[in-house]
């Protein structure tokens, strides 16, 4: 199975790289993007066809290592 | 002082410090492997020093974070042995949860490497009793993400405990926002964990021991740390 755990900045931390990225937009002359913030995508294959069973093991990767709760949110989809 | 450096793939500052460890202390550390999971026995102080663990893949420390030897390290830290994470091992020590916060991007994009001064804000604990409170010592920096954050509780409970151990400061000692080099909460460059027997710091004291190659201000905190121990034998 196909699964996809997308990793993100929570709201409030300062995010010095996509502000970086916003100031690069902006003179690319790309106009109206008023902010960016950066993430990380991991896109992950899962033996098996358990779908409950995937979200479960992927919730935990995401937990103990793919994003530290501290600083960051973490969404699971499991693609099939 | 029997220490125990602690190496992962991608570390490159365990030489420096086991060169400075031998200095100071006389004594040769262990040199552990990260697969390991023990430390060896009579252990006085654990040493997760600087480099680029794993590439700094994923997040900064992240991945050492999840070796083996933490486990062992955690343990050990538990039973109130001490542990001096620098630059990386600060990094390391935050993912491994000995810490509490982050290292963050450096404000302003940059990897800094340089000489910076440190306010040392305690000498009551094992890791400063070789400074005096309010001192300041010049020491060299090297990194990219050493930008200290944590929720406005952390950051409060670390202030109000005086677990703020040193600060990034200007060359007279005083808080000066061009002299927090990577735009630290509070320009806090180490931290200590509440029971004490853990320090955080993003700067490399082990590379201001020698006269011959400059200014000494590392020292104070490896005299110290040998003191501490020699008092506990």
């Amino acid at each position: 199975m196909k699964a996809r755990v997308t990793v993100t900045l929570k709201s409030g931390i300062l995010d010095p790289q996509g502000k970086a990225i916003e100031g690069a937009l902006r003179s690319l002359g790309i106009v109206g993007v008023s902010s960016v913030r950066q993430g990380k995508v991991f896109d992950i294959e899962i033996d098996g066809s358990d779908r409950v069973k995937a979200e479960m093991l992927l919730t935990q990767a995401a937990d103990k290592l793919l994003a530290n709760t501290v600083i960051e949110n973490f969404r699971v989809e499991v693609m099939g | 002082m029997k220490a125990a450096v602690l190496v992962f793939p991608g570390i490159n500052r365990e030489r420096d410090m086991a060169r400075t460890l031998r200095l100071i202390s006389g004594r040769d550390p262990a040199v552990i492997w990260h697969a390991e999971t023990e430390l060896p026995s009579g252990t006085d102080l654990v040493v997760i020093p600087g480099g680029f663990s794993y590439g700094d893949y994923l997040r900064c420390g992240a991945i050492a974070a999840r070796s083996p030897v933490m486990d062992a390290v955690r343990s050990y830290a538990a039973g109130g042995g001490l542990v001096l994470a620098v630059c990386n091992g600060f990094q390391i020590a935050c993912e491994a949860g000995l810490l509490p916060g982050v290292l963050m991007r450096n404000a302003r994009l940059k990897f800094i490497c340089r000489d910076i001064f440190l306010k040392v804000e305690r000498s009551d604990t094992p890791f400063t009793r070789g400074y005096n409170a309010g001192q300041v010592i010049r020491v060299p920096t090297a990194h990219g993400e050493g930008n200290y954050i944590a929720d406005a509780d952390i950051i409060a409970r670390l202030e109000g405990e005086g677990r703020v151990i040193f600060r990034y400061v200007g060359p007279d000692g005083t808080r000066d926002p061009a002299a927090n080099v990577n735009g630290s909460t509070n320009a806090i460059a180490g931290i200590i964990n509440e029971r004490g027997n853990v320090l955080g710091m993003m700067p490399h004291p082990e590379n201001h021991v020698e006269a011959a190659i400059g200014p000494t201000d590392g020292r104070g905190l490896f005299n110290g740390l040998v003191e501490a121990l020699d008092r506990a034998a």
